[in-house]
């Protein structure tokens, strides 16, 4: 069963990132949204860490919640994907199921 | 698809209110259905209809009136949650002797067995909060 995981605070306020990356199997994406988008930067404390699990799932981050916070595009960590709302929609469609981690 | 969307934030707080709002009239201008919106915790305060946010700012609970009008939306308030933050319609103020009720257009207030209702008609569930 595929499930798209959303987390939505910042991984230097939370450790709800670091649950996620621990629980979610292999066949899940995980959706970056809110405060959430600082995991995706590169150059931080958890960007290897991003990066590492990258090899096992879709990493994806919401672009008005980049936008938002100024972060542009070019400075997120390679391969991960950003979407709209439009985007976040149809990732909760293709998924069986979503889990925010809150 | 059938979505229902589960609200536990307040307005104002950080972003998960903006987020549900967006993600529910995103997947309504898809052409998806919303089950029901369902609000929980403090998420039940994105239903007063007394909030006077500044012009220039986006009002939430207006907004939601607005979508629910829109879409013929169910936009649910948990009954126990919403009494211990005084949100009420007017039977609940009659019913605690209170002098107001601030219920905003287009909500209403009901018991959790909505949220698990909402959870076994919808195919999928989107869960947004603090």
């Amino acid at each position: 069963m595929s499930v798209l995981h959303i987390v939505n605070k910042s991984p230097f306020e939370r450790n709800s990132l670091d649950a996620c990356l621990r629980l979610a199997q292999a066949d899940s994406a995980i959706l970056l949204i809110e405060d959430g988008i600082y995991a995706a930067q590169q150059g931080t404390a958890v960007s290897d860490r991003v990066a590492a699990a990258m090899a096992k799932y879709q990493i994806y981050a919401l672009s008005p919640d980049l936008q938002a916070r100024g972060i542009s595009e070019d400075r997120l960590i390679d391969g991960i994907k950003t979407v709209d709302y439009d985007g976040f929609v149809q990732l909760a469609c293709d998924f069986d199921k979503s889990q925010s981690w809150l | 698809m059938k979505f229902a969307i589960l609200v536990n934030e307040g307005p104002y707080t950080h972003e998960a209110a903006d987020s549900a709002y967006q993600f529910t009239a995103a997947a309504l201008g898809a052409g998806h259905e919303i089950v029901r919106v369902f609000f929980y915790h403090d998420g039940v305060n994105n239903g007063t209809r007394l909030s006077v946010p500044p012009q220039d700012d986006r009002n939430i609970s207006q907004r939601w009136s607005e979508l629910g009008a829109e879409h013929d939306l169910e936009l649910i308030v948990c009954v126990a949650a919403a009494q211990r933050r005084g949100l009420l319609d007017a039977d609940e103020a009659k019913r605690a002797g209170k002098d107001s009720d601030n219920i905003a257009e287009g909500f209403q207030i009901s018991g959790l067995g909505q949220l698990i209702d909402a959870g076994i008609q919808a195919d999928r569930l989107l869960v947004f909060g603090d």
